[in-house]
């Protein structure tokens, strides 16, 4: 086990999120299960999209790819294939994942990369002020939906036990030590790890607190078959109070990169055959 | 009696799925394999099954690459293609086919050739596409002998019987053809070159994917969109001797930002597309220019708006690449003209790509990427590959400010620092600033790389003399061909032409050609976007525009007209 301390920023940092945001927790997971698993900074890449959630890469000392909103999951797949030595974990918000990005997210599981996709699920658009998130609650008031959210809510994981994903997890920010282990065994997964997490924003999201998560949710216990995949969609179809632990876990299906590439050389040590690339100009007399 | 000395255009009608492909794709090489210049270009409907396409082979005594409308020879499949082709067919050009399954009318001027019954002959009509090669080179006169061996060698995986059943097809359609040939008195007078045989043959399609493996480029995820498309087959299909990561994105907007995550991973990857595809992409573009990760893109345009003409041909997306993304910052567009110059600009943009890190952009069109014709091995020049990326040190910054402008980009995993990238403004450490100081200057960074890439940018290409010529034809992409060969035509002394293959940005040194003289700008769209980009770059007055805008390439004849009529 490494120091923790290694994903520490440097110095003082100038924080973007609102005191007891939901937030902090999650960074402190993710740096916990890091160095709980002996992996390097210098090897993790973080993906992420914009929005409050997707500032997180800001506030640990990482590789990351900050880019746009909706975008954190292409990059992490190419970035994946371009280098499979590197831990990608792609990390965002819900709206950023499962809104703007929702297109990706489906396509992404599919694929079945090996990266962990942590998305910040606090049913709200932080960033913007508030509006309806994909997650909302329906009902739920915001500067938008003046008369309360009219559509169903997005189900992030039937949907991805739906399309195949081979690790479905939910977890509480509001627990680190049970958090963090979901965590670590979601980046020691390999293949495509969805992990959600509640995350409460004290700001925009009065309705989803943490007291809310807390008496909402209960924790898979150990009889849980992780194998059982109708069993899995069962549970995460109930509402009323929501299962916390992972849902489902698939082994042995070959993650995309192994697929696409017939070997594990980071691409930037590649260089082109000069003798092959002869002989198909060659091949056009 | 009908001559034809020097240049015969012979075109193969049908609908899709008739053989007209195999039946150009046989000819084409025989003819190469001859000596024979030959140029070939297709044009076809939006659809899997039936409408009506036709494919145009020129044989030349010199090198051309470009489409005439005339029609000397017309092999006909079926009772479409007269009509299809009405307005290009006139009194001087024979027409061949099955009469029963081509004429419509009583009063059809067809030379019959019965398929149908050779068919019978051979025991399938597998092999009528033979057979019409066969006739088609009985007709040129050219040498039967190297079409058997070519048959040979190409159906050597199939059998004895096969190949013996294809040369018994090649040897019935040329004596046919030989026949059909005295009988209307035709004679054809090509010249062969010593030279052409060893040549390459290629379409432009080929010619930009084996310009992007000779660029190192080891990464491409794209979304299908003709005629984008034929690049992302091209690296499929030399993926594993090339070893490049190939993936289908679900979106354009997927693979823009799985090419740049691959770059930011120390990859070298292409994106493709077309107009509407690369729409999609445009936030990505501005990306790529903020986090000042490079990102090489492929238009293949096609006519819009919107859907427009899905297998046509236009140039109409230069300023769509010109401006897209929000926000300011630098980029190149390059646009080939001929077969070397594809092989040559795929590889300039990705060094100008990775050099400068920046979006690079390579705009060809359905007509140049479909053409084909024969390039020597020798002119496709290979450029040496320089790789961009520094080993860091455990205080890397990925911005640090520097006099170039140029931050040395290092990669996640290759060295002791960490590198991160950021869509947000930024500090030197990547990380998000709001310090308007801060702002200027990562902003003007970026922006001052813009002056390095224009003094690199590559010179236009003379065509005649430009020093000496009043009036000067500028074009650019793939009109290179037709500007060539009706400038020759029309053999006016006042006029030279010059070629972009660099659109943007335009090089300073090349202003010179343009000053004191008439510009006429001749591009495939209507509103002359090319013309109006270099009177904003070189403040030049644009005497006339040439356009086109119809789906079709400019034809040699179209140009000629115009050349001759400008004053
Ligand atoms: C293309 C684009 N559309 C819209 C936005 C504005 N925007 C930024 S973040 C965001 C939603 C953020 O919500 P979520 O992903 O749930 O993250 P949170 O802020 O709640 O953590 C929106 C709409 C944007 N940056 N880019």
């Amino acid at each position: 086990m490494i120091d923790k301390k290694l994903y520490d920023m440097p110095k003082e940092t100038d924080m973007a999120w609102c005191p007891g945001c939901g937030n902090f927790p999650i960074v402190n997971i993710v740096k916990m299960a890091l160095a709980e698993l002996d992996i390097m900074p210098q090897n993790v890449v973080i993906c992420s999209g914009i929005g409050q959630a997707a500032k997180t890469p800001h506030y640990l000392r990482v590789n990351y790819f900050n880019g746009l909103h909706g975008r954190a999951l292409p990059p992490a797949t190419a970035i994946k294939l371009a280098n499979p030595e590197l831990t990608v974990i792609a990390e965002s918000g819900d709206g950023d994942t499962y809104g703007e990005g929702g297109n990706h997210f489906m396509h992404t599981i599919r694929r079945n990369p090996d990266i962990t996709n942590i998305v910040h699920n606090n049913m709200v658009y932080g960033l913007t002020k508030g509006q309806a998130s994909p997650t909302s609650e329906k009902g739920m008031q915001t500067p938008v939906q003046v008369g309360g959210v009219v559509m169903e809510p997005f189900n992030p994981l039937t949907t991805a036990l739906s399309l195949g994903a081979t690790f479905v997890a939910r977890v509480f920010a509001g627990d680190i030590m049970q958090s963090k282990e979901i965590i670590k065994a979601a980046i020691q997964h390999k293949g495509y790890a969805l992990v959600d997490v509640f995350q409460p924003c004290v700001v925009f999201n009065k309705q989803n607190t943490y007291q809310w998560f807390k008496q909402n949710t209960y924790y898979l216990d150990e009889a849980h078959d992780k194998a059982d995949k109708l069993k899995a969609i069962t549970l995460a179809l109930e509402t009323q109070s929501m299962p916390l632990g992972i849902l489902y876990q698939e082994t042995g299906r070959p993650s995309y990169e192994t697929l696409v590439r017939t070997n594990t050389t980071p691409l930037y040590q590649q260089e082109v055959n000069q003798q092959v690339l002869k002989e198909l100009i060659e091949s056009h007399r | 009696m009908k001559r034809f000395s020097g240049d015969i255009s012979i075109v193969l009608g049908g609908a899709a799925g008739q053989g007209v492909q195999t039946v150009e794709a046989l000819l084409v090489q025989v003819l190469k394999r001859e000596g024979y210049h030959v140029f070939a270009i297709k044009e076809y409907m939006s659809r899997i099954r039936g409408g009506s396409n036709s494919t145009e082979i020129r044989v030349t005594n010199t090198r051309r690459s470009a489409y005439v409308r005339r029609i000397d020879l017309l092999l006909a499949m079926d009772k479409d293609v007269l009509p299809h082709l009405e307005h290009r067919i006139t009194k001087d050009t024979i027409v061949l086919g099955e009469r029963e399954k081509v004429c419509t009318v009583t009063k059809c001027p067809v030379v019959n050739i019965p398929f149908t019954q050779f068919a019978n002959e051979l025991g399938n009509p597998l092999y009528t596409s033979t057979v019409a090669v066969g006739v088609t080179l009985g007709m040129l006169g050219a040498d039967s002998k190297v079409f058997e061996d070519y048959l040979r060698e190409h159906f050597a995986r199939k059998g004895e019987d096969v190949v013996a059943k294809n040369i018994e097809a090649a040897q019935k359609g040329y004596t046919f053809g030989k026949h059909i040939a005295y009988d209307a008195g035709l004679e054809v007078y090509i010249k062969r070159s010593a030279t052409v045989k060893d040549e390459l043959l290629l379409d432009g399609m080929e010619a930009v994917g084996l310009g992007t493996l000779a660029s190192g480029c080891n990464y491409i995820s794209s979304y299908p969109m003709s005629p984008g498309t034929g690049l992302l087959t091209f690296l499929a299909t030399h993926a594993e001797k090339f070893k490049v990561v190939v993936d289908q994105a679900e979106d354009e907007i997927a693979a823009i930002n799985q090419g740049l995550g691959a770059w930011y991973a120390g990859a070298r990857a292409v994106v493709t597309t077309s107009g509407g595809g690369f729409a999609l992409m445009t936030e990505g573009i501005s990306l790529s220019g903020m986090i000042e990760t490079p990102i090489v893109v492929h238009i293949g345009q096609r006519p819009g708006p919107a859907t427009g003409l899905p297998t046509r041909t236009e140039q109409a997306d230069l300023n769509l690449v010109l401006y897209a993304g929000h926000g300011e910052f630098p980029r190149a567009i390059f646009a080939p003209g001929t077969l070397e110059e594809a092989y040559l600009v795929m590889q300039q943009a990705f060094h100008i790509a990775d050099a400068y890190q920046i979006p690079v952009f390579v705009l060809t069109d359905q007509y140049f990427i479909d053409a084909v014709t024969s390039v020597a091995a020798s002119a496709l020049q290979k450029r040496p590959i320089e790789r961009h990326i520094v080993e860091t040190k455990s205080d890397y910054q990925r911005y640090v400010l520097t006099k170039s402008g140029i931050s040395p980009r290092g990669i996640p995993g290759y060295g002791e620092g960490l590198v991160g990238v950021d869509s947000d403004e930024h500090d030197e450490a990547a990380h998000i600033t709001e310090s308007a100081t801060m702002r200027l200057a990562m902003h003007e960074k970026r922006l001052g790389k813009l002056q390095a890439i224009t003094a690199g940018a590559l010179m236009p290409t003379e065509i005649g003399d430009v020093a000496h010529a009043d009036i000067v034809v500028v074009t650019w992409g793939s009109n290179y061909g037709v500007v060539e060969e009706a400038l020759e035509l029309v053999g006016r002394e006042d006029m030279a032409a010059l070629h972009f293959h660099q659109v943007y940005p335009l090089p300073e040194k090349a202003k010179k050609f343009l000053s004191k003289k008439k510009i006429v700008v001749m591009e495939n769209n209507a509103t002359g976007q090319f013309a109006n980009l270099l009177k904003l770059e070189y403040g030049v007055a644009i005497s006339e525009n040439i356009l086109k805008y119809d789906g079709d390439p400019f034809s040699v004849e179209e140009v000629v007209a115009k050349l001759k009529a400008c004053v």
